[in-house]
């Protein structure tokens, strides 16, 4: 099997951004996941989401690990630089890239496998430190590639396609994130392109680690009758709690819809995130109550989406480190190296 | 050789035995840096436990005007300051040499030997006497007994006051006690045991061009002059002192004068598999990133040490190697993970390594390091151990040369990329085996996706057998061309010598005395110290050209011998092995007697 490019035929009618670019621009090779995987349309979202925030794709850094989720970098953003690493090891790539050069945006994409087991420590260390990247966790509550294991997602009580009943309680990465003062905490469902296009953006645009849990069905080996990952029941079972828009800086003088009870949130470079609470006095920027409201809704069995939670002001990897403002990378050698002069004073204590 | 009737001036060992947590290490620094100060060639060895309060601890100080600083057994003077090791402590003083105890407490009746002098005295006491609290009682009674080994030595008091004054500058009351402490010691040795030790040191002047450094230091202050800007680590002895050192150095010359911000990053991992993952990020992205680390944390590694060589990813690791396997004796030096870091990973692997002998090497070797990782593209691995790194040595002051510029290797700039046709992450366009690499965020046609997983030469994932072969058999062909650039070996040759002696890292001290031990003895023996792997066409010619090759290392399994059987043409019958892997430096006296036990000569008594 080798990877299939898609054709770079281009209709001239297409819209282009800012930056001149079309939505074309911002696709990556063929998909080869199954038909109707719930990880083609997140791949879509992503795409459109680059597009819309007008994001050149070279500027970016997409990362992941190993699982049907992880292979989904290469399907979106050609021309950025992707890194396919190790199971449940993508955390620590990105935390010493983005160490190197905070000035990519940066996208990994991760599953249920990948974070929740093998990965706990690193992905649960790199919210921590607050790394700034977008995290998408595409979560379907099974091992695909290993053909149809229960996964650290799955829910007590569903069934895997053979009939066998999962038993262990399942680790859920939302309410995980919110304990570990994780700054963004999002969670939405691969079958709704309408929301999860505006969490990708304010994602993208938060400073600091910003997870986004995905309920991404699996066709395969998690689709069926009794599974709790399915799209019918996620579809039944999905409750927004808070509904979002995010509105880039550059766009918000076009911006003019009534908004109703809206709260804006203004994030670091001054764009600004809307919800409107579909679930009464619902808070997203208080950890406790989001806790506190997610747990309700999963014992009444039902999964919260939207963003659940967001620390605008919160301080990442390099404001914890105070690294300089210029990328690392780019720091020319004369000023990391101290020179023949120093050295000899240094070593003029070393008597 | 007669020890009676030799002169023992600038010629003997002192050990002294303490509690590890009682302020003792910083006590016997200062003893072995007056020496340093004194111009006397002199080394210090630490045995430390693994334990932070309450087991006992020795360090090692051998002076020796011929520079011979290996760690020696034949302990002149013993300082007992551990009732809980006096036994064996004492065992060990040879007959007519010197045992100082604290008389504060008397001896147990059959501790004492008739052939040993024991020089009591009651420290302790003289400490309740004259400081306040039980700490600075405990503290200052280290600081009393280096007095008294001063005047049992010789060891001029001045040099040991101007250190203290240097030391507590500003802090008067520290400098005041300190420098009471001393002359308690001094003074009552100097009235009781004044001319009863049969060696003393005399001033030299052998430590004008000297510095006192470690091996971590000094590989972290190469870290600083090479460039490095991102650090990631787990704590881990023996190697944690290099990232502290790191910190420090950081702390001082890589702030932004105007900003006050970092020119650096540190990231403390959640284990070493996090801390290689982040340096290959850092590495991937164009940074100079490493990682200091041990067996264990080598263990861990391996995983991600198979993506970086597969996936052509620059990366510095710092293996200092303590005893081994699993937790071993993690406080006790060996050189036990040559087959670990050769071949790190599952899967056809090597990789490219060096192998410092002391401090000096480990900061050029630091460096070095650097430039062959962006240069090979690849993990290079600087492989000491806790005696280079964690001892203080007597080292050549370090040079720097200002026109130096950092290797960076075949990286495309934003023009390099416009000007191509096409851009392919793992082509070998020049034949070397080495493809050019592009940087993520610097231009759109060097665009490519990084993966462990099987790739072509332009970088597209494949399952193509051949494809995938094109692929690691022109890696092989990298790795195997890095040889001749690898800093060459130490090679000493002797007249017709037939008999070669091969080492590698810290055992070079012993070994080069054992060499001249024996040559008194009529043996003439040549000397090769390997310094880089893969080996160099001179190693083997040293080889073949020998009749017998014995080679000194400390592990058990003869891990360098067995290296060079595999990677070399020298038959198997030319090789040798003399072992020592019990957790301490190596001594001359072991050396000595496995050449012989080799040679098959008569065995005689060492020392």
């Amino acid at each position: 099997m080798t990877q299939t490019a898609k054709p770079s035929v281009r209709h001239p009618g297409l819209k282009t951004n800012k930056l001149g670019l079309t939505q074309r621009d911002y696709e990556g090779t063929q998909s080869t996941l199954c038909a109707g995987c719930g990880h083609d349309s997140i791949t879509a979202a992503i795409v459109q989401a680059f597009f819309e925030l007008n994001i050149a794709p070279h500027r970016v850094a997409k990362l992941s690990g190993i699982g049907c989720s992880s292979k989904t970098p290469t399907y979106f953003l050609s021309e950025a630089h992707g890194f396919n690493s190790l199971h449940g090891r993508m955390p620590s790539i990105a935390t010493g890239a983005n160490a190197a050069n905070g000035n990519l945006a940066y996208i990994g994409v991760s599953g249920d496998g990948d974070s929740l087991s093998i990965g706990l420590g690193q992905f649960c260390h790199a919210m921590r430190r607050n790394v700034n990247m977008l995290y998408m966790l595409e979560n379907n509550g099974v091992y695909g590639l290993t053909k149809g294991q229960f996964s650290a997602s799955a829910d007590v009580g569903t069934k895997a396609k053979r009939g066998e009943e999962n038993q262990m309680p399942p680790i859920d990465p939302a309410s995980m994130a919110l304990t570990l003062g994780a700054s963004f905490v999002a969670r939405s469902f691969s079958g709704d392109r309408k929301q999860l296009v505006p969490l990708i953006k304010a994602g993208l645009t938060h400073r600091g680690f910003a997870l986004v849990d995905i309920i991404s069905p699996c066709v395969t080996f998690n689709d069926h009758e009794g599974s709790t990952k399915s799209y019918a029941h996620t579809r039944e079972h999905g409750h927004e709690v808070v509904e979002t828009d995010f509105v880039p800086l550059l766009h918000e003088i076009q911006v003019e819809q009534d908004h109703g009870a809206s709260t804006a949130v203004t994030m670091h470079d001054g764009s600004v995130v809307r919800f409107r609470s579909v679930d009464e006095h619902y808070d997203p920027t208080d950890r406790d109550a989001a806790y506190a409201h997610l747990k309700k809704l999963q014992a009444q069995g039902e999964v919260a989406t939207g963003l659940l939670f967001i620390e605008p002001t919160s301080r990442d990897l390099h404001a914890l480190e105070n690294t300089v403002d210029e990328p690392l990378v780019e720091v020319p050698f004369e000023k990391l190296c101290p020179g023949s002069g120093v050295l000899a004073e240094l070593q003029s204590h070393w008597r | 050789m007669d020890q009676n009737s030799r002169d023992r001036t600038n010629d003997f060992v002192v050990k002294i035995a303490t509690v590890n947590g009682t302020g003792s290490a910083s006590a016997n620094g200062m003893l072995m840096q007056a020496m340093f100060r004194m111009g006397v060639p002199v080394s210090g060895k630490n045995v430390f436990p693994s334990n932070i309060q309450g087991l006992p601890t020795w360090y090692e100080i051998r002076v020796n005007k011929h520079g011979h600083l290996a760690r020696s057994p034949n302990v002149d003077l013993m300082v007992a300051m551990n009732p809980k090791t006096y036994e064996q402590d004492i065992a060990e003083v040879r007959p007519g040499d010197a045992v100082l105890f604290d008389s504060s407490w008397p001896l147990e009746e059959d501790l004492f030997r008739a052939d040993v002098l024991f020089l009591g005295i009651p420290l302790s006491h003289m400490c309740v006497e004259n400081f306040k609290g039980a700490r600075a009682r405990i503290l200052m009674k280290n600081i009393a007994y280096v007095g008294a080994v001063a005047a049992l030595l010789s060891i001029d008091l001045e040099v040991l006051e101007e250190m203290l004054e240097e030391k507590f500058s500003a802090k008067q009351h520290l400098m005041d006690s300190n420098k009471l402490a001393i002359r308690l010691g001094y003074d009552y040795a100097k009235e009781h045991f004044d001319g009863l030790l049969r060696v003393r040191i005399e001033a030299m002047d052998a430590n004008r061009d000297s510095v006192l450094m470690t091996g971590n230091m000094a590989a972290a202050l190469g870290c600083v002059y090479a460039g490095a800007t991102v650090g990631a680590w787990y704590p881990i002895t023996p190697a944690t002192s290099l990232m502290d050192s790191f910190r420090g150095f950081c702390a001082d010359l890589r702030r932004d004068p105007e900003t006050g911000k970092n020119l650096y990053c540190i990231i403390q991992a959640e284990d070493e598999l996090a801390a290689i993952g982040m340096v290959l990020g850092a590495g991937w992205m164009g940074a100079r990133a490493f990682t200091p680390t041990s067996g264990a944390g080598l263990s861990l590694m391996n995983e991600f040490l198979g993506l970086a060589y597969y996936a052509e990813i620059p990366a510095v690791i710092f293996d200092v190697q303590r005893a081994g396997p699993s937790t071993g004796m993690p406080t006790r030096t060996q050189q036990g993970d040559f087959f670990t870091v050769a071949f790190a990973s599952h899967g056809d692997t090597k990789h490219v390594l060096l192998f410092p002998g002391d401090p000096t090497e480990c900061f050029y070797f630091a460096v070095k390091a650097f430039d062959l990782a962006e240069r090979l593209q690849t993990p290079v691995f600087v492989v000491s151990d806790l005696d280079i790194g964690m001892n203080d040595w007597v080292c050549e002051k370090l040079e720097w040369d200002d026109a130096f510029v950092p290797d960076r290797g075949k990286v495309l700039s934003a023009e390099d990329l416009q000007e191509m046709d096409q851009f392919y992450r793992y082509l070998d366009v020049d034949g070397d085996g080495i493809p050019a690499r592009s940087l993520p965020g610097v231009d759109p046609k060097g665009a490519y996706f990084t993966r462990g997983s099987g790739h072509d030469r332009f970088g597209r994932y494949t399952e193509d057998g051949d494809l995938y072969q094109d692929v690691v058999d022109r890696i092989a062909r990298k790795i195997e061309g890095a040889a001749e650039a690898l800093p060459p070996p130490e090679v000493r040759l002797a007249n017709d010598a037939t008999v070669g002696l091969v080492t590698v890292g810290s055992c070079r001290g012993a070994v080069l005395e054992a060499i001249e031990l024996l040559a008194e003895d009529g043996m003439v023996l040549d000397f090769l110290r390997v310094t880089g792997f893969p080996f160099s066409a001179a190693v083997e010619e040293f080889l073949l050209s020998h009749d017998l090759n014995i080679v000194v290392e400390q592990n058990r399994d003869g891990q360098l011998k067995r290296l060079l059987m595999l990677e070399t043409a020298v038959p198997k019958k030319k090789l040798a092995s003399v072992l020592d892997y019990r957790g301490s430096p190596l001594g001359a006296d072991v050396v000595v007697q496995g050449v012989r036990n080799q040679l098959g000569l008569v065995a005689v008594e060492a020392g």
